[in-house]
């Protein structure tokens, strides 16, 4: 939290403290309050109006319509019929729904705990004099830069079960090769592996930047005290960066609530429907399918999970730091 | 981590003792390093294995042989996908939306950031609180309303359906606000003592104090919309039109090449090279940028 919002502040400083100290010479203190009755009524609203208007047009109308149409029964773009909750009916007795929601789950315990804990485990690693240690943070950082389609591009040509690299390799040492993406039962698999592969770096970003808050003198008087390695991990290092562990937790769900381009691009939700996510089921239902108005409902739902999780968390938090 | 299992022997023998444990120190170190070293190849495998696999000719990479360095290495893929797609088009959307839209996203960030940063008005709370809820809505939730709206206003298929509804960018607006907070207040106010207008106040005294912040959006910015989907996917409609990422995704059902992954791999070594550049020349601040999307 803090550490990033100093890294981001620290090089501006300069600059600003000396022109800060010049001004509190200048003006007399009665001056500020003299000023402030001048401030322009309308600066503020100049300022923040393109943001405003640009969120009305392409995010509240959206969002207003999308409510809307959860009410609909809409086949094509434009006219829809008024049907009341029925579309929220539907997904109580929806058996996809289900599934899409299960997959979700999966994916998401799959893919969060496992990008953290390497993360963490990189950047304690990192954190330490090593050599060549500079290059080893940018090479753990490079697959952030991809796009997603690039990124599942590359996997499902890696992952192709006749010519791919993966396979090639497993054959070559005598082992044979897996189906990955082409059978339900690896398909999820190999998609929390390739999204983990994605998350690993920015993980490990976050925790360096915190780590290196942690300050020095408390890791040394512990192991002056005796602490061997792995109690001052469990004991110092973990307790401190709570409130990262925490911060990456929601984050890291909402980006894994939020994964579309390379599912999309490696599965498209299939074999089956064995990697159906909450997302891709909305994107199908509205592109594929054509129910908006049931995608709308779903699109909802995806929301208010996100928001409860948010909250949740929020409160935990909060619980956490009035415990300690 | 392995090292961590290593717990330093109890000596008898001072000096010597503290010799051997240096050593042994400095080996974990390099053990480390080592172990480091290869998970980090692992992690890099991908994208070296992207380009190989462009300049890998299609008689190779249709086999199931396994080799980490192509025979005879040949920019035949990227050629043969150059001249059958309009690469080229693409690229310049992509270049053109990226850039138009992250300058005009910056502006808007840097404004909305100052705005809710270091004014008391009416309803800032609100807004606030509005601006940041949309980060919990996922676009799919939006897109089909949000195409309305586009074509509404009759820009489907031109650059600015893209451009124009990523403007409004919560994280960057967010980055900025909490930029902002931190340029002392005095420095405003003896702008305003000076004479300076509200304009002047933030173009000659806060801009400037603004440039890591800048920079941090700028680099950003650019990547989001270099690697933007699902939008573009949506309002785009003519192959001319496509960006990269599109163009990219409409390969992998091409029937049309000799090697269809050697010409897929072309265009996604074409897609990635320019970011890498970016990355590996901004690194500090790339990481930066990633790393305070974190902040909250």
């Amino acid at each position: 939290m803090s550490p990033h919002g100093e890294t981001l502040t620290v090089p501006g400083t300069p600059a600003v403290a000396t022109a800060a100290g010049s001004a509190s010479v200048a003006g007399p203190a009665s001056a500020g309050a003299t000023t402030r009755r001048r401030r322009a009524r309308w600066a503020p609203y100049l300022f923040v109006g393109p943001a405003g208007l640009l969120f009305l047009a392409f995010s509240l109308v959206p969002i207003v319509i999308a409510v809307a149409l959860s009410f609909q029964d809409t086949a094509t773009l434009g006219e829809g019929s008024w049907v009341g909750a029925d579309n929220y009916r539907t997904m109580l007795s929806d058996p996809l729904l289900r599934t899409a929601l299960l997959n979700t789950l999966v994916f998401t315990v799959g893919t969060v705990p496992t990008a953290m804990a390497i993360g963490l485990a990189l950047a304690v690693a990192l954190n330490r004099p090593l050599p060549g240690r500079g290059l080893l943070r940018a090479l753990f950082f490079v697959p952030m830069v991809a796009a997603g389609v690039v990124v599942g591009v590359i996997m499902s040509w890696i992952f192709n079960p006749d010519y791919g690299v993966a396979n090639n390799a497993l054959r070559a040492v005598g082992l044979e090769g897996l189906p990955w993406l082409t059978s339900p039962r690896t398909a999820m698999l190999t998609l929390v592996l390739v999204v983990v592969w994605t998350r690993i770096g920015f993980c490990m970003v976050i925790y360096l930047g915190a780590l290196q808050s942690i300050p020095s003198e408390l890791r040394e008087a512990a192991a002056i005290d005796g602490a061997s390695r792995w109690q001052r991990f469990r004991r110092l290092t973990v307790p401190m960066l709570a409130p990262t562990t925490s911060i990456l937790l929601i984050l890291n769900v909402v980006f894994s609530l939020q994964a579309f381009d390379v599912i999309y691009v490696m599965t498209g939700g299939g074999p089956g429907f064995s990697t159906t996510v909450l997302i891709q089921y909305v994107f199908r239902s509205a592109f594929a399918d054509a129910r908006m108005g049931y995608a709308a409902a779903l699109g909802l739902l995806l929301v208010l999970i996100l928001l409860v999780f948010t909250l949740l968390r929020q409160r935990a938090t909060k619980k956490a730091e009035e415990l300690l | 981590m392995t090292a961590t299992a290593v717990r330093p022997a109890p000596v008898t023998l001072p000096r010597p003792g503290r010799s051997s444990r240096e050593r042994r120190s400095h080996r974990r170190r390099w053990l480390l390093t080592a172990g480091l070293t290869a998970v980090a190849i692992l992690v890099v495998f991908p994208l070296y294995w992207m380009v190989v696999s462009a300049l890998t000719p299609g008689g190779q990479s249709q086999s199931s042989e396994f080799y980490l360095w192509p025979d005879a290495p040949t920019v035949g893929n990227f050629t043969e996908v150059f001249a059958t797609q309009p690469v080229w088009r693409w690229l310049g959307n992509s270049l053109l939306v990226a850039s138009v839209g992250t300058a005009l996203s910056v502006c808007v960030s840097l404004g909305a950031g100052y705005a809710l940063a270091k004014y008391r008005f009416r309803g800032r709370g609100l807004l606030y609180a509005l601006f940041l809820v949309t980060i919990m809505i996922p676009i799919q939730v939006t897109l089909v309303p949000a195409f309305l709206v586009v074509a509404r206003l009759g820009l489907v298929d031109s650059p600015w359906a893209v451009i124009l509804p990523t403007l409004f960018d919560v994280v960057g607006i967010f980055i900025a606000r909490q930029f902002m907070l931190g340029v002392p207040d005095a420095l405003i106010e003896a702008a305003r003592l000076d004479g300076a207008g509200e304009l002047r106040t933030f173009f000659r005294v806060v801009l400037p104090s603004c440039g890591p912040l800048v920079g941090v959006l700028v680099i950003l910015g650019f990547m989001n919309r270099w690697n933007d989907f699902l939008w573009p996917l949506v309002v785009l409609q003519g192959n001319e039109s496509l960006t990269v990422p599109v163009g990219l995704s409409t390969l992998t059902s091409n029937p049309a090449f000799a090697s269809p992954w050697g010409a897929v791999m072309a265009v996604a070594t074409v897609a990635v090279v320019p970011l890498l550049v970016v990355f590996l020349v901004f690194q500090r601040t790339f990481v930066q940028g990633i790393a305070s999307t974190g902040i909250k």
